[in-house]
């Protein structure tokens, strides 16, 4: 669907290196990465607003890297929205189409049909001035969709809301995306690339360090930055089940249950838990535990503090242990061991 | 707390100090200085006698002339004003400050040595008096004329304020605009342009004012037809004081009448849009 073929782009100090990736259609498409990693350059390079020195951008395999801005059926929404503050909510919506030549009542039908589909009619005649965040987000939206993209790109879109708002948008964006829409999303908060894309992309630097999906990502990260990014190895995908026991609930990856604590039912999403919250022993710990699995050894790792062992439970998880625990244990690879995890140090994302 | 403390500078700023009371006067001195000697006139001036100078048929038709020929200087130069603002705000090229340079130039330079040039430049000898001629009209001694020396000392102003309404629009909404499908100049004409519009009308009636009031460039480009603060002068010249006050004070009140206005209905399309 879209292809960004070894796109570089020198920009002062900074440089995009050989940024190249696929984005299927339907896909929602994470890019990943701390500020200034240059995220926001490669949507403007899709978009057309920077020409990049080097490489390609295909859309359908057509190469749309020297076609015009707004021949390239790819809507952008800005991170600070640039919702025109001197046309008003209806205005904004009908900019785009007036500028494909829709008049008159098809004009009309149209802008207020966006309108509808995301909740924004009764602010059709309001001017932006007094919009909130996140009925900008839904006026910025509407005008970018209203001509149909065949790509939508976001740039932190969920930066600029308030907190309480977030859930509602992130189900509108999912909404959108169940539709069809192929979105590409820039972020660079880990739990939001994670409840909403189906692929991602982490860049650092200037540079795409590893793509795939989250649980390729995030279960094998490729660097160190990775890793860090989460800094959490134990990530898995798989449902919150009915069963529950008190107030736990329990969440079932690839057949193994894991109780935790969470306010949502029956849904999907991701859990995580920190490699030092899992403790290793020869037998059945008999502990406090709720989560006592056992398993085999499948790898050993040194690390800077300790050693990561790799216990494969139906799922593979990550033990963080000291030297002494390792030696004490006598843990090899291919041993019996048993692991537990405590509920609370459960983390869930729910995917929205 | 935080609150506490704001109340407490804010008391602090409201306090008397001794270094207020010297800023206060100072400017106190300068604001006498520009209101005395207007006021002064206006006051030394009969009003029988700026009743009967208002209705004498030259002061009228001075005072027109100095209007109109100022509109359409300003708005005939706008047209290239407009689009070399837009250019300066947005795009960086080599040079750029040598032009920023030569803008400000009839700003910095004598208005009688800038008449002098205009001169020079539309005279019959001149490509531009040689191609108006041939076209059966004439710059020297004419309100064509009259119109090229006030644009000449008055339209840095309005590219100036231009540029400045333009370089503040932010790009990020003329990206947007391109995005949405509009081309470069659909992006000016509805993005840019109306978003800049506040400070191109200050610039317009900046331009206007400064037109309205030039004395040494016309002067020499056209003695005839008289704007008004050429008639100020030959008053002053030929009959003394007291024979060039009643037309200074008319005219100051005509400057001031117009300028009033067009703030207002400038603050009035301001609010419309």
């Amino acid at each position: 669907m879209l292809r960004v073929e070894n796109i570089s782009k020198k920009y002062g100090q900074f440089e995009l290196n050989d940024i190249t990736f696929q984005v299927d259609k339907g896909d929602y498409f994470m890019l990943l990465g701390p500020s200034g990693a240059g995220k926001s350059i490669i949507l403007e390079v899709i978009a057309g607003l920077i020409k990049p020195d080097k490489g390609s951008v295909f859309i359908e395999d057509i190469d749309i890297t020297k076609l015009a801005i707004g021949s390239r059926s790819v809507g952008l929404v800005f991170q600070d929205l640039a919702v025109f503050p001197h046309l008003s909510v209806y205005d904004n919506i009908a900019f785009p189409l007036k500028r494909k030549g829709v008049k008159g009542q098809d004009l009309k039908s149209r802008v207020n049909g966006l309108a509808e589909e995301f909740s924004i009619s009764h602010l059709i005649k309001r001017n932006p001035q007094n919009l909130s965040g996140g009925e900008l987000q839904r006026v910025a939206l509407a005008r970018t969709l209203a001509l149909k993209p065949k790509v939508l790109l976001l740039d932190e879109p969920l930066s600029s809301i308030d907190v309480q708002l977030r859930a509602g948008l992130k189900s509108l964006l999912r909404g959108i995306n169940r539709e069809g829409q192929t979105v590409i999303h820039v972020t660079h908060d880990y739990d939001e690339a994670i409840s909403l894309g189906s692929h991602v992309a982490v860049v650092n630097g200037g540079r795409i360090v590893q793509t795939g999906t989250p649980v390729d990502v995030f279960q094998n990260p490729a660097s160190e930055f990775v890793a860090n990014f989460s800094g959490i190895k134990n990530f898995f995908k798989g449902s919150i089940s009915d069963c529950s026991e008190h107030d736990l609930r329990c969440f079932i990856a690839n057949g193994v249950k894991i109780w935790l604590y969470t306010d949502e039912k029956s849904s999907y999403g991701y859990v995580s838990f920190p490699e030092n919250s899992v403790s290793i022993s020869s037998d059945n710990p008999n502990s406090s535990a709720i989560n006592t699995f056992q398993g085999v050894i499948v790898d050993i790792f040194q690390q800077k503090h300790g050693f990561e062992v790799w216990v494969d439970i139906g799922i593979r998880v990550a033990a963080l242990i000291t030297w002494e625990s390792l030696e004490r244990l006598n843990l090899r690879t291919g041993n019996k061991v048993w692991i537990s995890v405590k509920a609370n140090a459960v983390r869930y994302i729910n995917q929205a | 707390m935080p609150s506490k403390l704001s109340n407490r500078i804010k008391n602090i700023n409201q306090e008397f100090s001794w270094f207020k009371l010297v800023l206060s006067l100072l400017g106190g001195v300068l604001l006498l200085f520009i209101i005395s000697p207007i006021l002064g006139m206006v006051l030394a001036t009969p009003l029988e006698s700026i009743v009967s100078t208002a209705a004498e048929k030259e002061v009228k038709e001075s005072i027109w002339l100095t209007i109109w020929v100022a509109m359409a200087a300003t708005l005939i130069f706008a047209m290239l004003s407009i689009p070399l603002s837009y250019l300066l705000a947005r795009h960086n090229f080599p040079l750029k400050r040598l032009v920023l340079g030569i803008i400000d130039l009839p700003v910095v330079i004598p208005h009688s040595a800038a008449g002098i040039a205009l001169l020079g430049f539309m005279a019959r000898e001149s490509v531009l008096g040689k191609t108006s001629s041939s076209l059966g009209f004439s710059f020297v001694g004419t309100p064509a004329g009259i119109a090229l020396a006030m644009a000449f000392v008055s339209v840095p102003f309005l590219i100036n304020y231009a540029r400045e309404g333009f370089a503040s629009v932010p790009e990020r909404l003329e990206k947007a605009a391109l995005n949405l499908g509009a081309s470069p100049a659909r992006v000016f004409f509805t993005i840019s342009l109306p978003l800049a519009w506040k400070s191109i009308i200050s610039g317009l009636i900046m331009m206007f004012a400064r037109g309205m009031s030039e004395f040494g460039a016309v002067i020499i480009v056209a003695y005839n037809p008289m704007i008004t603060p050429v008639l100020i002068f030959e008053r002053f010249g030929s009959f003394g004081l007291k024979y060039a006050r009643p037309v200074a004070v008319i005219f100051i009140g005509v400057c001031l009448a117009v300028f009033i206005l067009v703030r207002l209905i400038a603050r009035k399309e301001n609010k419309d849009a």
